[in-house]
């Protein structure tokens, strides 16, 4: 969360004069500019509001979640009834979540390494390098509910028909496998960009000294260049996790957005759910919000109680990682 | 002008004018081998040269041959020709940008690495010519040490080991590569330090420290020849005593070529020294006398500190 950068514009020290000796060393922002002062004093007001409206979504949803979160919840499935408590919990919804990040980051690690690994210790041929910058960078541009229409004409093919449910070559080209693999595009370039990060922050002599000793490049990248990134990578796959448990588009679109799993009949076990529709938490919530077909806010907001704690583990998880990595050292430049 | 009569300090730094005049008046008195004692000890080289010995053997192993070194269009190296010997060691020296690290790096084909670099003349390992050798194992027989302290993000153990093991793999048991790994610390001198810690990661150890593993790492590959790059740059005085006294050690079993900057460390521990200035090599001789009674002006005000 974003702290306040600089102190806030205070009133002058006691004895403000830098006449007192040993006194001076730092600067006090009451010896500044007046235009200064207010332009540290605004910077000041903004960070204090940006932390004020986190802690507000966090401590309103904590206390909305409290109230409403129910243990039952988290293992009964949705289910038609005419009260709030005949429909039942979001079961679904948090495996559905569960999936499509565990799918969805599995898909984008490899790729997105891959092309990192090209991208710096490659990088040749010259255009084709920019080119494939250009090509992520607008990836993490596009709103995932364009990636997701673009989704449904690939998936909706007879080719990928094994994809998802199909009958009399008609495909549904709704399932976990459809919305994973473009939710792996919404993470792929948070991948990329910290892999990259993590190559780039590996001095050049340190390339060389595995080359210099007959390694090739192949075998520095795999065994020294790609575990000491590791620390992003894992940042990078952290933050991808973030945006794939957040989206919603694709899931609404390409997920097909049932209230309950829909397996498909006759294929074996993971493979009926995976080619089915199904639901996410982020989609539980819209349902069950006003404006959703559920309507029943309660359960809404215990579900995006649910979701913010996943989210802020996976927060406290990137904190974790970057503690461990500082523990074990770096080189100096 | 007195300031040549006296012993000068070390590292002594001339105004302008003061090496214009030195450059005018010197060549009366400097020309000539044993002229006076003002030009035995040019830079205070007096005693200074540690007890090492001369070299009990001295083969060729390596020839640099009329070589020329290229980035771009800024020739870095211009026609050096040296021999390379094990049993003894050659120090390069020379200031900054005058070509010694990249000539050293074109020893092992580490200049390939730079894609403007181009290379002319021969180099030979043992009369095969290095382009005729596959680069990987050329590299393991020519070894390579860096500036900076460099270990892998690994513990001790793999650091050494990362060098036994074939391309990447990591088939061979720990077991099997012990003793060689041991081996390798201990002529690094690092064994004793670090015996019961094998394990522990190796940016944890001190900087001399992180320079022996490297050292370490470069011995494991059993080279030829080692290349240092100014091993001791980044290190304290004390690390770099223990460092020197390695390098002499080594001598006898690889052939040694390190680039430094300090002259005081090269007349410690070299045998012969080449003083490179601006891409070519001005001289080569032996330490006493490069340092003793250089031939070439440009050394005699190089080693005097008059640039550089």
């Amino acid at each position: 969360m974003g702290a306040p950068v600089a102190t806030p514009p205070a009133a002058p020290p006691p004895g403000g004069s830098p006449t007192k000796p040993g006194k001076a060393a730092v600067e006090g922002s009451a010896t500044w500019r007046l235009t200064d002062r207010i332009g540290l004093a605004i910077c000041w007001a903004l960070g204090l509001l940006f932390c004020a409206i986190a802690v507000a979504i966090a401590v309103y949803l904590f206390l909305q979640g409290i109230k409403y979160l129910r243990p039952s919840m988290l293992v009964t499935p949705a289910s038609a009834g005419f009260t709030q408590s005949e429909s039942g919990g979001f079961s679904d919804a948090l495996f559905g979540t569960l999936i499509v990040a565990v799918m969805g980051i599995a898909i984008a690690l490899p790729i997105g390494i891959g092309i990192a690994v090209w991208l710096v210790e490659y990088g040749r041929p010259a255009g084709l390098a920019r080119v494939t910058e250009s090509t992520i960078e607008a990836i993490a541009g596009i709103p995932s509910i364009v990636l997701a229409l673009f989704g449904t004409v690939i998936f909706s093919s007879t080719a990928l028909g094994f994809l998802s449910r199909s009958s009399d070559g008609v495909v549904f080209g709704r399932s976990f496998f459809a919305a994973s693999v473009m939710l792996s595009l919404v993470a792929l370039p948070l991948v990329v960009a910290s892999t990259r990060e993590g190559l780039n922050s590996i001095p050049r002599h340190v390339r060389e000294a595995s080359y210099a000793v007959g390694k090739t490049k192949a075998a520095t990248t795999r065994r020294i260049l790609i575990p000491a990134s590791r620390p992003q990578i894992a940042t990078g796959a952290m933050l991808g996790l973030g945006r794939i448990i957040g989206d919603t588009a694709i899931i609404v679109v390409l997920l097909g957005a049932t209230q309950n799993f829909a397996p498909v009949e006759g294929a074996a076990f993971p493979f009926n759910y995976l080619r089915g529709a199904g639901t996410t938490l982020t989609n539980f919530v819209y349902e069950a919000s006003p404006t959703g077909n559920l309507n029943q806010p309660e359960k809404a907001y215990a579900a995006a109680f649910v979701l913010l704690l996943m989210v802020l583990a996976l927060n406290a998880a990137v904190d974790v990682v970057h503690r461990r990595a500082r523990k074990v050292g770096a080189w100096s430049s | 002008m007195e300031f040549v009569t006296p012993p000068p300090p070390p590292i002594r730094r001339l105004e302008l004018e003061d090496v214009k005049a030195a450059q005018q008046v010197a060549p009366p008195a400097q020309n000539g081998n044993g002229n006076g004692s003002a030009a035995a000890s040019p830079g205070g080289f007096t005693g200074a040269r540690r007890s090492i010995g001369a070299p009990q053997f001295s083969i060729r192993r390596m020839e640099i041959d009329d070589v020329s070194v290229s980035y771009s269009d800024r020739e870095a190296v211009k026609s050096v020709s040296l021999p390379v010997r094990q049993g003894e060691v050659l120090a390069m020296i020379g200031p900054s940008g005058c070509g010694k690290t990249t000539l050293l790096r074109s020893l092992n084909r580490l200049t390939e690495l730079t894609s403007t670099a181009t290379l002319r003349g021969r180099i030979l390992l043992d009369d095969v010519d290095i382009t005729q050798i596959e680069p990987t194992l050329l590299r393991r027989r020519v070894t390579m040490v860096f500036q900076q302290p460099n270990p892998f993000p690994m513990s001790v153990f793999d650091n050494i080991a990362y060098v036994l093991r074939e391309q990447g793999s990591r088939r061979q048991r720990k077991k099997t590569l012990e003793p060689k790994v041991h081996s390798a610390l201990d002529r690094a001198g690092l064994f004793e330090e670090v015996k019961d810690n094998l394990d522990h990661p190796a940016l944890k150890l001190s900087g001399g420290q992180q320079q022996r593993l490297c050292i370490a790492r470069a011995l494991a590959a059993e080279p030829e020849v080692l290349l240092l790059d100014e091993p001791c740059s980044a290190l304290d005085p004390q690390s770099t005593q223990v460092i020197e006294d390695l390098i002499v050690k080594l001598r006898d079993d690889v052939a040694v070529v390190i680039v430094t900057h300090n002259l005081q460390q090269a007349y410690r521990i070299a045998d012969h020294v080449a003083f490179m200035y601006l891409g070519e090599l001005v001289e080569y001789n032996s330490a006493t006398a490069l340092f003793g009674s250089p031939r070439e002006q440009r050394t005699q005000e190089y080693v005097s500190g008059a640039f550089g």
